[in-house]
């Protein structure tokens, strides 16, 4: 299995950052999403987190919106998540969970931090649990040996940042700017300053997403991040594709694209 | 410096009962609440709590949210008797708390001045919040005319409908009303827009929270600015009856006109408080809002709390006549006053609302709000229980103006 400390370690030995791409499980279907996420891996993503579609993701913009929505649709459950992170593990990825609070809370914090280590995750990102009330999930995680990812935002103050950043293992998410998921013209200008403040508190890498989406963004922010992180832009992909097989190239192109990104 | 002769609300009446949600206690009610939301809001949430504790002592800050209360809302309220009505109700004495009679027609009001006052404290100058009813967003958008903030209300579609009257209200009044058109198109989905937007423009906007649900500080805070009814009718009661209430009764949605009017009486160890959900088409169809009654522990919008949901955490789309009370979570202090066993909540059915909407209209030539009607059939059912030396406080959260639309295909008018 590969942990999110040996894909830092081999990104920082090749002095590049490390490419990390998200899919929602269920999306387009549950297969088509190992497909993708696989396509992607193959195509030059060291890590995917696998999103759990949930009915109220308030941290999403429209395209995660749409396609989670569609994940829902199709009657995906958390056993079909833990089935898709099983499927990617095996191309070789680090490969985390990203999952809104009460999904886990209502499955039992130690029954999914357990089921998840079985299905080859490496850990979790929880856009909504804050630090206080993280307890229960960096205890169980820690029993079943995954890591735990949070978010700092632009708006952290330097406090916040310290506590949050106390709390992540595997890498800490820094949010590239005030808002929703969603790909943008260009990265927040934030971004730089923010990874700037977090790096003295932090023990772990420190990866910037929300807003990337193409090689030159991920080039920027690889010029200063561990690591690059991008969702709806492989969603848009997805969505945009007339079949499936064309979905895969388009995905496929794109992480190409961005693993060269990564590289500059 | 103290408050002048003549005005509603002390310093006190802001610190209320103490039933937790304090920033002692970061917003627990017990096991309740807290904050689950993405780490950028925290130093919003946390420029808001800060605010709003400077202002709760601050008697400037109460002067001035008195003075609105008193020269704009039109508070006091009254207390009226309803005789007729409560004929129905096995002869116990019933008493309704007028918010109807506020200004913008629902209790709404009372939160809405005091967080757009909260508002120009903080420095904002732009206001956006969540609609069910749309009482809310008619509320929101007065004040936001009339203290100059730039106003967006967001309303699920299906609410836009139901409440066309009050999307018409609210654009008159400068607002731009937005209609949510994804997941359920009620109230919960326009909080999860309303969520959306704040994130995105934290810098000048204030979220104008609706109700007493959500997370730290807002519980709290809609909570202290809605007291005011309680606090009035726990007087007027005594006043007019020498006595307390037997019991309260109120309407619950997210729960701000419940607490409003529980608050004040939570001390008080002989005073029965019950809270009525909609039922919807009845708790066996699963089209409802039963949120305590039916629901299940978990997280919604920010707040550990009663959710309807699946097993595997899936909010579960509720169901109600009355677009306000048309929402699966809850303010986490009703949570923690049913688990405490201090209040306690029952359904009532589309069906038996309308009943005593129209029962109330024939009987006193009051056209209640929909969702009050809720408490109202409560009331006719307790009164019976009770008995005729009962008497029955009902919070009359709101008139029937905006409902009359569904009230036309209902009844058919
Ligand atoms: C008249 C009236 N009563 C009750 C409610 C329900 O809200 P809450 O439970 O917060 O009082 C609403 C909500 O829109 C309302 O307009």
């Amino acid at each position: 299995m590969t942990t999110l400390a040996t894909v830092f370690e081999k990104a920082r030995a090749e002095n590049r950052a490390a490419l990390v791409g998200y899919l929602p499980a269920g999306f387009p279907t549950i297969d088509g999403a190992i497909a993708a996420a696989t396509a992607m891996v193959e195509a030059g993503c060291d890590v995917i987190e696998i999103g759990l579609p949930y009915s109220d993701p308030l941290m999403d913009g429209p395209t995660i919106q749409d396609a989670v929505h569609r994940a829902l649709e199709n009657g995906t459950r958390i056993a079909d998540v833990m089935r898709t992170v099983e499927g990617v593990a095996k191309s070789g990825a680090a490969t985390l969970v990203m999952t809104y609070w009460n999904p886990i809370d209502r499955y039992g914090a130690e029954r999914f931090a357990r089921d998840l280590a079985a299905a080859g995750g490496v850990g979790t990102i929880t856009p909504d649990l804050t630090p206080e009330e993280a307890g229960p999930w960096r205890e169980a995680s820690a029993s079943a040996g995954i890591d735990t990812v949070f978010l700092v935002a632009p708006s952290s103050t330097e406090e916040r940042i310290a506590i949050v950043t106390e709390c992540c293992t595997g890498f800490v998410y820094a949010a590239s700017l005030m808002g929703v998921t969603g790909a943008r013209e260009s990265v927040g200008a934030a971004a730089a300053g923010l990874v700037e403040r977090t790096r003295p508190h932090a023990k772990v890498p420190v990866c910037v997403g929300l807003g990337v989406g193409t090689g030159a963004q991920a080039a920027e922010v690889a010029a200063y991040a561990d690591g690059v992180i991008v969702g709806s832009a492989f969603i848009r992909r997805l969505l945009d594709a007339p079949n499936e097989r064309e979905g895969l190239r388009a995905v496929r192109e794109l992480a190409a694209e961005l693993a060269e990104g990564v590289r500059r | 410096m103290s408050i002048s002769e003549g005005t509603l609300i002390t310093p006190a009446d802001f610190t209320g009962a103490g039933s937790g949600g304090d920033v002692s206690e970061r917003g627990k009610f017990g096991v309740f609440g807290g904050r689950y939301v993405p780490e950028a809001l925290i130093p919003a949430l946390d420029e808001v709590a800060a605010e709003y504790e400077k202002a709760r002592t601050d008697l400037a800050f109460i002067r001035e949210f008195d003075h609105l209360l008193r020269t704009y809302a039109g508070r006091p309220t009254t207390i009226t008797e309803v005789p007729r009505f409560a004929e129905q109700a096995g002869g116990a004495r019933i008493l309704l708390k007028r918010e109807d009679l506020t200004h913008t027609g629902a209790h709404k009001i009372n939160n809405v001045l005091g967080q757009a006052l909260l508002t120009k404290r903080l420095g904002k100058s732009r206001v956006i919040a969540e609609t069910g009813a749309g009482q809310h967003g008619v509320a929101t958008a007065t004040a936001a005319a009339l203290m100059g903030l730039e106003c967006v209300i967001y309303m699920g579609a299906v609410d836009c409908e139901r409440q066309a009257l009050n999307v018409a209200r609210m654009k008159l009044l400068g607002a731009r009303v937005v209609p949510v058109t994804n997941g359920s198109q009620t109230l919960k989905d326009a909080i999860n827009e309303a969520f959306r937007d704040w994130v995105t423009n934290v810098d000048s906007t204030h979220y104008l929270f609706g109700t007493v649900a959500g997370p730290y500080p807002f519980p709290g805070i809609v909570r202290d600015f809605a007291r005011i009814i309680g606090v009035e009718a726990r007087r007027q009661v005594l006043e007019l009856t020498g006595e307390l209430p037997d019991a309260v009764c109120a309407a619950v949605g997210g729960g701000s006109n419940a607490i409003g009017i529980m608050h004040a009486f939570i001390e008080d160890a002989d005073v029965q408080l019950h809270g009525y959900e909609a039922g919807g088409r009845g708790a066996e169809t699963g089209e409802h809002a039963l949120t305590l009654t039916q629901g299940s522990i978990g997280v919604l919008h920010g707040s550990r709390t009663y959710v309807l949901q699946d097993d595997e955490g899936q909010t579960i789309e509720s169901h109600s006549i009355s677009a306000g009370l048309d929402y699966p979570g809850v303010g986490p202090e009703h949570a923690w006053l049913k688990d405490s066993g201090r209040a306690t909540y029952h359904g009532i059915t589309d069906a038996e609302a309308m009943d005593a909407f129209a029962l109330l209209a024939r009987t006193e030539g009051i056209i209640p709000a929909i969702e009050s009607s809720h408490a109202l059939a409560g009331a006719l059912k307790l009164g019976r229980d009770l008995g005729p030396d009962a008497t029955i406080l009902v919070n009359l959260s709101g008139r029937g103006d905006k409902d009359m639309g569904t009230a036309m295909k209902y009844f058919n008018l």
